[in-house]
């Protein structure tokens, strides 16, 4: 042992005397997750939050959470002695009077997209694979918590510096608050501390932006993690992978070299965004005031489908002993918005419910060989693609030479038709992927090689398939419908009516599947041509 | 001298030298009044320059405004609208239209300055209008408040020009255009005259001097440099959004794949 080396030990030695970490770090540090590039997605969303904590904490060091009136003297000419609120003062101020202050505002605004859109691709890739299922049901209902609990925080965050625009989407939120019927106007006046805009609401969003939800952040991320670590992770189907084992690497050192360097990627990659391209550029928004607007006035993407939803509602009122019901308002901006987070919150659990699928699964799914998911997945996508849509409509009108109005309609009549036909195309491109695994694995891979056989027949020669391959394609589960039990040996009538019978035509169309090729079939193609 | 003295009590002297004086006064006076002597040049170049754009209009614009201007059914009226919306829209390229689509736009003008002269000249002279002006009158620069300006455009433009003057979507597919690159006297002419769906900002409702003090802070946006980067069009949230969705999280996602690739 090298004195260096004895130096080394006696340090580790000392901490593992007072906490017993040696067995427990042994333990961990060698745990095995398995690799593929899917599964860094949820990490991207991790490191923006880092990212989004450090860049945020340097803005709190000058930002003014206070609706008090200044006047500007700041070195931004084009505003000089306009009269405006210290929270817009101050967001100036970091702008131009701080040094590298434009840069970290506009680091932490990115890495705040990128925070939202790293959400959303690692939510899909959960969705389509189903890892959401059994046991991992209340760690996709955590996710499903941090996206909802993203939205609100990225809308506070840009509705801080109290410019025009943030500021019409404060008036927005404050019309969807007080479309609550009969409540509304009694919440609105609590959250305004009265009328709008009031003095007290960017104070008390600034505290619910910097300390409360990131703080909850924290909280819901840390269980997040923890539960990945606990039920392990889960990996694609393959040789030597089972339900019972992870195939991959150990965290250290590889995962620690792949994470950490990646950490660093995507501060880089924020870091270039933020320092080549402008985003919320406040200071052309000008000061809020209530009665001005900007045309093209937008929230963020991740709002966007929202603002879609409200732009596309047709305007329908009405008025009920004494209190007027804004149904254009209240069932695109909270209505249907409520429906979609509750049916993805308890999406593990209906699934469950159709397939009658009880059990555990560490193997993922290939997204085509569960095609009423895959479908339901891009019907949904298809939806908030629409709104999404709808919510740029002025800019792609003036982009494209489109009239808004024609935008609006095509939004109202897609959104309403072109989600099924998602599902059913969705679903049929899956079965032909199906038909065309099945292909591959009994006759194997068209090599383009034309042989004439002695008696003059022609035939193309197909490379069969490595065992590993085959595997890989065949491995997965094509489960039975429930068959539905009308009445059971005695005549009884099934106590469940009618939510058996809607059980079996789920089901059943969850089984509707290309039959995989059987061993059987497999031997009797052997030796012989096709 | 002698022949003076000798006729000075001729009975026709005094008659003879009350002709001299009013001949010499009359004389007088034409010279002095010389310069208003052109003005009957002026009125009458005036008259031609009518002539000339009257001719314009027979061939140009009158197959939609009506042999005398008087409008149809697919073109407005042009009695009282005055020289500053010719000049608005001929010399912008907005008339003569391209199509008969939502709203003129701007193009490339089909008439050079005298004829867009002339055309003005013309139909100011229907009824009275408000009047065209050059960029030279349009003292901006001196008279013009850069942030007062600011907050008169956010006030009364940025509703349908946008925030950054980009301009923007209307309903049915009519649009406000940008107003970046605009000469300041048609920016002007626009304000009083009010073309396409823009509606007319009076002197009472927004006073000449808060006019240049618009115009000033346009042009202080246009020349403005991008502080924080690539602007991306100025025109809000919708291109940061579709930034991070391309680049954004298309380089992530390519370095995630490359991090995960295996060895060969």
């Amino acid at each position: 042992m090298s004195a260096r080396e004895k130096v080394a030990a006696n340090v580790a030695n000392y901490v593992d005397e007072r906490t017993g970490a040696a067995s427990w770090m042994k333990k961990n540090l060698q745990k095995v997750f398995p690799d593929h590039w899917s599964f860094m997605l949820g990490e991207i969303a991790l490191y923006s939050f880092l990212i989004l904590l450090l860049s945020g904490t340097f803005l709190t060091f000058w930002f003014d959470p206070s609706m008090r009136h200044v006047v500007y003297e700041g070195s931004y000419q084009p505003l000089k002695d306009v009269e405006m609120s210290a929270a817009y003062a101050s967001t100036l101020h970091i702008s131009f009077d701080v040094r590298g202050g434009l840069l970290m505002r506009q680091i932490h605004h990115w890495a705040a997209l990128i925070f939202m859109a790293a959400i959303v691709v690692h939510l899909l890739r959960v969705f389509f694979t189903g890892a959401f299922r059994k046991p991992r049901e209340f760690n996709w209902i955590l996710g499903i918590a941090l996206l909802t609990l993203g939205i609100v925080e990225g809308f506070l965050g840009y509705s801080l510096p109290d410019d025009l625009l943030s500021g019409t989407g404060i008036r927005i939120a404050h019309a969807i608050i007080q479309s609550i019927p009969v409540v509304g106007t009694y919440l609105s006046f609590f959250a305004f501390g009265g009328a709008f805009p009031g003095e007290v609401f960017i104070p008390r969003i600034y505290i619910v932006h910097v300390l409360l939800l990131p703080g909850i952040f924290l909280a819901l991320i840390t269980v997040h993690l923890m539960l990945v670590w606990y039920q392990k992770h889960t990996q694609y189907p393959g040789p030597g992978r089972t339900e019972k084992n992870v195939v991959g690497y150990p965290l250290m050192p590889v995962y620690m070299a792949k994470a950490g360097g990646f950490f660093f990627i995507v501060f880089g990659i924020t870091a270039l965004l933020g320092a080549v391209a402008s985003i919320n550029p406040i200071w052309l928004y000008g000061p809020y005031t209530p009665g001005q607007i900007s045309a093209g006035s937008q929230p963020d993407w991740y709002m966007g489908w929202l603002d879609g939803l409200v732009r596309m509602a047709p305007p329908i009122e009405t008025y009920l002993f004494g209190y007027t019901v804004s149904w254009n308002i209240l069932i695109p901006g909270l209505i249907i918005p409520g429906i979609i987070f509750t049916g993805m919150a308890l999406y593990p659990f209906i699934e469950s419910w159709m397939t009658g699928d009880k059990k555990e699964h560490h193997l993922l799914d290939r997204p085509r060989n569960v095609p009423n998911r895959t479908a339901l997945g891009v019907m949904s996508l298809t939806f908030m693609l629409v709104a999404l849509i709808n919510g740029g409509n002025d800019i792609i009108a003036t982009h494209f030479d489109l009239t808004i109005n024609q935008i609006m309609w095509f939004s109202r009549i897609g959104i309403i038709v072109l989600p099924p036909l998602a599902f059913v195309i969705t679903k049929r491109i899956c079965l032909s992927l199906q038909r065309a695994d099945r292909e591959l694995v009994l006759h194997g891979k068209e090599t383009g090689r034309l042989v004439m056989l002695p008696h003059g027949e022609f035939i193309e020669v197909h490379e069969e398939l490595s065992a590993e391959k085959k595997y890989t394609l065949t491995q997965h589960q094509q489960p039975a419908a429930i068959a539905l039990v009308k009445e059971d040996a005695r005549g009884v009538l099934n106590p469940k009516g009618i939510r058996a019978k809607l059980q079996a035509r789920f089901s059943a169309a969850n089984a509707e599947n290309i039959a995989k090729p059987t061993p059987d079939e497999l031997k009797q193609l052997e030796g012989g041509h096709h | 001298m002698k022949f003076i003295s000798k006729y000075r009590k001729h009975k026709l002297a005094a008659p003879l030298l009350l002709l001299f004086a009013l001949t010499g006064l009359g004389l007088t006076f034409s010279v002095a009044s010389a310069t208003e002597a052109p003005k009957s040049v002026d009125a009458a170049a005036r008259s031609t320059l009518i002539e000339e754009g009257q001719q314009i209009f027979l061939k140009g614009c009158s197959s939609c405004h009506g042999l005398n201007g008087e409008g149809a059914a697919i073109a407005p009226s042009l009695i009282g609208v005055g020289a500053a919306s010719v000049d608005f829209q001929v010399a912008t390229g907005r008339m003569p239209m391209q199509d008969m689509s939502q709203q003129a736009m701007r193009k490339a003008p089909v008439y050079n300055e005298e004829e867009v002269a002339a055309l003005a000249a013309y139909v100011a002279s229907l009824a009275p209008g408000p009047r065209a002006y050059t960029n030279e009158e349009i003292e901006w620069e001196r008279d013009g408040n850069t942030a007062e300006g600011g907050e008169l455009f956010r006030n009364n433009c940025a509703m349908c020009h946008n925030f950054a003057g980009q301009g923007g979507a209307l309903t049915q597919g009519k649009y406000a255009p940008s107003v970046m690159g605009v000469e300041p006297k048609h920016i002007y002419e626009a304000m009083i005259t009010g073309p396409q769906a823009m509606p007319v900002f009076s002197d009472k409702i927004i006073t000449p001097e808060e006019k240049l003090s618009i115009i000033k802070w346009i042009k202080a946006a246009e020349t403005e440099p991008n502080l924080g980067g690539a602007a991306l069009g100025r025109v809000g949230p919708v291109t940061e959004g579709l930034l991070v969705w391309t680049l954004g999280l298309g380089l992530l996602i390519g370095i995630a794949v490359w991090l995960t690739a295996k060895a060969r």
